[in-house]
Formats: structure tokens, sequence, C-alpha cells
């Protein structure tokens, strides 16, 4: 009796836990989405914003946003699982590895700010990339990168055994082994590290302030300065007076692109890394 | 097939590698986050006037703008108050007036605070409304991070300094401000006159309220009676270059009135 | 931690293994090209460290400064830090304190509970909560919650509401870590516990939860450096003002909120001050990873 009690209680704990956080969830977005709804339409998408944001739409933030994610992806994820690899499979306890796990930790928790005026510093300055899409998404990458490693890692350590033996039975080497076992075995904290990282590059503001910076025109090239969408955000709640409509219009859009990726993060991951798997 | 996408790809990553404006034609601005979204309004109307040239704008705070002006890094920085005396190395040419004005939240039922009733509430002297006439609710001191050019002002204004300050909450940016006291009904705070104003037209609950006896008004900032205003500068090291100059002409010309009208600063010549 | 979690898993268990995997010379090439690239990677983060280092320097001198409880006023050259890390700290264990269950909570609803297309919308929602821009949630914070708990014990922008806001923000690293961590518990061990029958709570709690340890503390730590780290947000709603955390009605300033507020008009010392503040923060964040490996050790021997 007191078993089936405890097991009623817990089922409920679960499930009212989980309708709190999607309650809350659902607060927020419908706050954002009935803020910012009657401004957003068609053109608000299409057009170059007028008069510091207020009117006019976000067109050119939206392209700088995406162009910066791109670098920044096209950059932290091979680097990333090539790292996330080498730890998980190449280093042995004590060596090397070890010192590599308590950086990237420690690194994890280094402010954005940091970072923003890291990249400022170094790429910007130093590389002379000056304010630029390159700059904003390379700083983003060292952003993500130890979080996305260490999923990554966690992930392929999580991988048994016998998986890596039966690769070596069936006479692979160890880096197709990498290829066809471990890394789709791996995927879903592949997809886990992907999801976070996309998370928190999409909506970053400190670190592109300084570095990819506050031009709100169409980028002619990559080395040209082009405002993210969260700073466009930030810019016209904050700092525009009369700029909070544009502002929750832009912050559903920017909700709204950010599930549109982790569908296809999640849809890329599931298929493209789970074909891989070789029979056993 | 994969060959060629990956071919295109970086073909199309060199070319957009190649920035399109030669650096002659182009004029950075950096500095100041209350005066970047006015330069950004008139650098595009400047692009429009002469083509080829292109005008960036990057934020960052006053201090960003004096330090890259000095440096070279940016042709004009943005600083938003008078240049002191350390910095007389370089050149400020004023484009616009903002007034800086108390705000309470609309439902405070008090309408008029002394210049020492204000010190009093700002060093926690006074923590209570009902000691100034108003209801029984605590004081909620809303006041500016270090080294913000409008807490540097109010200090200046109230002789105080910001070690004898006993605020309950500290702010960044202008429009913080506002909404902090908005959401708050025994707040108090100092923002920018022209963005309060625009805000209590639109039906945001707060109140200017009048300084020093002056009534806090763009009106009152643009004749010049009001008492706490400070100037909105581009500032240069040097000679500037001769299309900085022309900017710099063209921003403290009639000619963007309108546009410093809309960001809700004073423009110099009505 | 991650990694002495999985030591009976992975192959420094069984270093044999690697042996023969590393025989062959694609191997070889492969393990040196991967290290070339993680020591490369290591370099760029090295400079990350080497720039708050370098640029912290001139107040590092005076480091006796931080501890000096005369208040932060960097313009007076007062440089007291204390308060701000307390803050820091308060705020933190108080985001991970209500985001642990919560997020725990989730990744068993998805993982065990929910049926296939609840769990895949759930899963969406737990995603969308880690995109929402700190922007957003300080202003939803600012707007919303802040004069919520005004109406209730002024000022409103507070420790509490921005324990509640880093909870709401860390609660998706918590489950989306815990869920691929639940997801790799092999189906044989639960499996075993049905045929044994053992109810779903037991086995959960009994047997997932113990074998996903490693994963999802590593998630913990993840999400309370985040919490630590996590700057535009805390800065909407915290209230800002440096003061140690003596109630969570009381406002504070946390070390992110203090760089981003006045980094933008410091120079000189000030900015040097405002650098060390980034120092101490990753100093706490080394001694949590410290602290988490060494846990993660305990639990392997006991």
């Amino acid at each position: 009796m007191g078993e089936k009690l405890a097991e009623r209680t817990f089922t409920t704990a679960v499930w009212l836990s989980v309708a709190l956080v999607a309650a809350v969830f659902l607060w927020i977005v419908a706050d954002v989405a009935l803020r910012g709804f009657s401004t957003l339409s068609w053109s608000f998408l299409s057009q170059a914003p007028g008069d510091a944001g207020r009117t006019g739409g976000i067109a050119p933030i939206l392209v700088s946003t995406l162009l910066i994610l791109s670098i920044a992806l096209a950059v932290a994820v091979p680097l990333g699982l090539a790292v996330a690899v080498w730890l998980s499979e190449f280093t042995r306890a004590g060596r090397g590895g070890d010192t590599m796990r308590l950086f990237l930790d420690v690194l994890a928790g280094v402010p954005s700010i940091v970072y923003g005026l890291f990249g400022n510093a170094f790429f910007s300055i130093y590389l002379g990339l000056g304010f630029s899409l390159l700059s904003g998404g390379l700083t983003l990458a060292c952003m993500i990168l130890p979080v996305f490693i260490r999923t990554c890692e966690a992930g392929l350590g999580a991988v048994g055994s016998e998986w890596r033996l039966g690769a070596l039975a069936a006479g692979m080497t160890h880096g197709a082994a990498v290829r066809h076992i471990l890394l789709p075995a791996a995927a879903p904290a592949v997809a886990a590290g992907l999801v976070l990282g996309i998370g928190r590059a999409t909506a970053e503001t400190a670190a592109l302030i300084f570095t990819s910076g506050y031009v709100d025109r169409i980028p002619g090239s990559l080395l040209d300065s082009g405002r993210a969408l969260a700073v466009h955000i930030y810019d016209l709640s904050m700092n525009v007076t009369g700029g909070d409509a544009a502002a929750y219009a832009s912050a559903l859009v920017l909700i709204a692109l950010i599930a549109l990726l982790n569908v296809l993060a999640q849809a890329l991951t599931d298929n493209w890394l789970s074909r891989r798997i070789t029979p056993l | 097939m994969n060959r060629i996408a990956k071919t295109l790809l970086v073909l199309l990553a060199a070319g957009w590698l190649q920035p399109l404006a030669a650096a002659d034609d182009r004029l950075t601005l950096t500095g100041s986050s209350t005066v970047a979204p006015l330069a950004l309004e008139i650098g595009k109307r400047f692009e429009r006037e002469n083509p080829g040239v292109r005008v960036d704008v990057q934020t960052g705070g006053s201090s960003r703008g004096i330090n890259d002006a000095r440096l070279g890094l940016a042709d004009i920085g943005l600083v938003s108050r008078a240049l002191n005396a350390e910095e007389k190395d370089l050149t400020a040419y004023t484009i616009a007036l903002d007034g800086i004005g108390i705000i309470l939240h609309r439902d405070n039922p008090v309408r008029q605070l002394s210049v020492e009733q204000i010190v009093d509430i700002y060093t926690g002297k006074t923590r209570n409304w009902r000691e100034l006439g108003g209801p029984d609710k605590p004081i909620t001191a809303v006041n500016k991070a270090e080294g913000r050019s409008t807490l540097e002002l109010f200090l200046h204004y109230f002789a105080l300094k910001n070690s004898q300050i006993r605020a309950q909450v500290v702010i960044g940016d202008n429009q913080q401000g506002i909404k902090t006291v908005a959401g708050n009904p025994g707040a108090i705070g100092y923002v920018s006159i022209g963005s309060a104003e625009f805000e209590q037209k639109r039906g945001v609950p707060i109140r200017l309220i009048p300084m020093d006896g002056v009534e806090a008004s763009v009106a009152a900032v643009r004749d010049g009676s009001y008492p706490l205003s400070r100037p909105l500068n581009l500032v240069v090291k040097g000679k500037p270059p001769a299309l900085g100059e022309r900017f710099i002409g063209f921003a403290r010309s009639a000619a963007v009135n309108d546009l410093v009208e809309a960001q809700f600063f004073v423009p110099l010549e009505p | 931690m991650q990694a002495k979690s999985r030591a009976g898993l992975a192959p420094t268990a069984s270093p044999g293994l690697v042996q023969r995997f590393l025989k062959r010379d694609s191997d070889r090439r492969l393990g040196a090209l991967l290290a070339g690239l993680a020591a490369a990677c290591a370099t760029l983060l090295l400079l990350v460290l080497a720039f708050l280092l370098v640029e912290s320097l001139p107040v590092l001198a005076h480091w006796r400064a931080f501890f000096s409880s005369e208040g932060w006023y960097p313009l007076e050259n007062r440089f007291d830090l204390m308060p701000m890390l307390w803050a820091s700290l308060a705020a933190a264990t108080g985001a991970l304190l209500l985001a642990a269950p919560l997020g725990l909570a989730s990744a068993i609803f998805v993982v065990f509970y929910a049926p296939a297309p609840l769990a895949r919308f759930y899963r969406l929602v737990l995603n969308l909560l880690a995109g929402i821009p700190s922007v957003v949630f300080g202003l939803w914070g600012l707007t919303v919650l802040v004069p919520l708990i005004a109406r209730w014990q002024p000022p409103g922008a507070s420790l509490l509401a921005a324990v509640l806001i880093l909870a709401l923000m860390i609660l998706p690293t918590v489950a989306v870590t815990a869920i691929a961590a639940l997801r790799a518990v092999p189906r044989a061990v639960l499996s075993g516990a049905v045929a044994l029958g053992i109810g779903a709570r037991g086995r959960i709690l009994g047997v997932a939860l113990p074998a996903a340890r490693g994963g999802i503390t590593g998630g913990f730590l993840l999400a309370a450096a985040r919490a630590l780290g996590e700057t535009m947000a805390v800065l909407m709603v915290a209230g800002n003002v440096v003061q140690n955390p003596s109630g969570l009605f009381e406002p504070v300033r946390v070390l992110t909120a203090n760089i981003a507020l006045e980094m933008a008009y410091a120079t000189g010392t000030h900015r040097s001050g405002l650098f060390a503040s980034g120092l101490v923060l990753t100093l706490l964040v080394l001694l949590l990873a410290w602290l988490g490996t060494r846990v993660m050790r305990g639990h392997r021997h006991g």
C-alpha cells in the first residue's frame, strides 16, 4: 500500500513539475507574443529598419544573425567534435586530457561579455578583422566550444565498451570505429550539445556588441559589421525610446528562428548520424 | 556534386571577404549608446546624399568613444557629455542637447520635490513617501551605474559623491530606468526628459516632476531655462579628414533637426 | 568529472584495447591530427584566460582591496568585490536548487513517462527555453516579474527575481544533459529491474539515476557555471546595488552585471577592476569544477 502511494506521489510530482515548467514557458512566450504580434508582418521580415529600429523591419539583422551563427557553427562543430573524440578516445587517464577537461569547465563559466572583450581585442584589433561578422562568429565559436566539447565527450564516454570491442572484432580501424560506430551512438549527446550551442549563440548579446557590432544594413561581406537579432532587441528595449513593440516582435522572430534551427539540428543529427550505423 | 558545392562555397566566401567600400569612403563612429541611434540615422541620411560613402556606427559607451577617437580606432567618437580637463587633446562638436528629469510613478501623489528632499532621498535619510506627504510606501531610489554620464551630471548638480548614495536599484540604460519606475509605485528615478515625455504621453505610468521649480520639458531644455542638461558630442583628435569634417558639418546643420527630435533630443538651432 | 564517472566503460579501463587500436598507421595519423586540433583549441582558449589576466593585472597588485569591505567605488579607488562574489554565489545556488529538481523531473518525464509525441513536444519546449535570449528573459523579468514582487515586497528588483530568472534559464541545461545521460543508460540494466518487479519509481531512483549520475552531475556543474556567467538578464532584474545578500527581497549586484554595467564607461584602473571581477568569477568556476572532480572521484571509490 505504502509502495503504491509513493509510486503515485512520485508520478504526480514529475507531472506537476513538467506542468509548472511548461506553464511558465507559455507565460513568457504569450507575453512576448501578445506585445509583439501586432507589429509582426511580412514587411517586418523583409524591410530594413528605420528611425533607429522603431519603424521598418529586421531583414538585414536576420541576414547578419544567420551569417554569424553559420560562421560560429562551421568553426565550432568540426573542431569541437575533433577535440571531443580526442579527449574520449585518444587520451589516457592522467595525461593532458584531464587538464584540458578542467580547462574547458572553467571556460564554460567565463561570462560572455569577457569573450566579447577578448574577441574585440584579439579578432577585431590584433588580427585586424575589425567590427565584422567574422569577428563575431569566431568569438561565438570560442564561447560555445567548451560546452559543446564537454557534452559530446560525455556522449562518447557513455557508449558501452562492447561497441568498441565489436568494432575491433570486426577488424575496423579506430578511426573507422569513431566514424561509423561511436559518433552515431553518441548522436543524442551531439544533438544536445548542438542545441545548447545554437541556443546560446543565437541569443547572445554582450559578446556581439563588441565584435560584430551595431551597423544595421545588409552586410556586403563577411568583413562588414552587422547587427545580430539579440543586440537589436537589447538596443530597442533598453536604449531606444518607443522601441518596445519592435523589440517584442523581434523577440518573437528570434524564438521562432531558434525553434526552427532546433528542429533542423535534431533532424540532422537523428538522420545523418544514425544512418551511418553499420550493424555489428 | 559535393565537390562542386564546396568549390562554390569557397568562391562565395572569398568574394564575401572583400570589403565593398574603399577605406577613404568609409567613416567609423564609435561610443555612447545614447548618441548611437541618432548617429546611425544621421549616417543613413548622409549616405543617401553622398552616394558611395559608408558610415558605420558602433556603440560601447562614452569612454569607448574617447578612447577610440584618441587611438585612431574610429574617425569620430560619440560622447554623451562635455569633455573634462583630461580630455583636452580632443575637440568636441555638439550635435544636440539632452535634459535629465526626475520621474515618479504616476500613482504617486507627490508633485514637487525640493533639492534638499531629493538629496535626502538619494542619501537614504528619507526612506518613506509618508515623510514627504505621500502614502505610507517605502521609497525605491533608482540610481545609474558608475561611469554613466547621466550619473556624473546628477551627482554634480546635487553636489554628491556616488559613495554617499544609498540606492535600492541601480540601472544601466535609460529605458531600464523608465521601465523600473513604471513597475514600482514607490520608485523615483532620473532619465532623459525627451524620452520620459514621450513615454508619459503614450500612457506609461510615470510622471516628470519639476527640477528646482523649473518644469521638466523639452521646451525648457531648448530655451536654456532647465538647469540639468548635457551636450551630445562628436569628438575628434586633431583635424578630422575631409569626409569627417563634412559629416560633422552635416550633423550640426538644420538638415538633421527632424532626426534629432525623432530621438527625443533637442536640436541646436530651431 | 564526466571522465571519471565513465572510467568503468571507456578504453581507459582497458588499455590493451586502445593499444591494439593504435597500432595502425592511419589511427596514429588520426590521433596526431586530433591532438593537433585539441592543442589549437586549447591555445585559443588559453588566450582568453591570458587576456583576462593581463587586463586585470594593474589592480591585482592591490588585491587586498578586493576584500577591504570599503565598498565598490572604483572612481574613488575602492574595489571591494566580496559582496558581489557572495551575491553571485547566492543567486547561482538558489537557481540551481530550483532548477535541479525541476530539470531532473523534466528529464525523467521525457525519458520514462511521456508518450512519444508529448515527449518530443516537451523537448522542443525545453530547447526553446534554452534558446530564449537572456534579453527576453530580462525584459519579461523587468516588466512582469519585478513589478509582481514589488507589489508584495518593494523594491522588487531583488535576489529573488534573479534566482527565479536564472533558474528558468539553466533549467534546460540540466534537463537536456540529464535526458542525454538517462538515454545512455543501457536498456539491459533497466529491463533487469523490470524483471525483478521493481516499480517505475524504484527503477528510476534506484537504477537509472545512479547509472546516469556522471552525466547528470556534469549537467549540474554546467548549469551552475552558466548561472554564474549569465549577465544581461540578471542585470535587468537584480537591482544591482552592491551589498552583501542579506535577504531574498534585497537588491544585489552579481559579478557579471558589474562588468556589463560599467565596462562601457570604464577606463584605467576602473577597467582593470572590472576584468578582475571576471577573473574572480573564473576562479570561482575553477573551484566548482575542481570540487566536481573530487565529488565524482569520491563516488567512484565509495
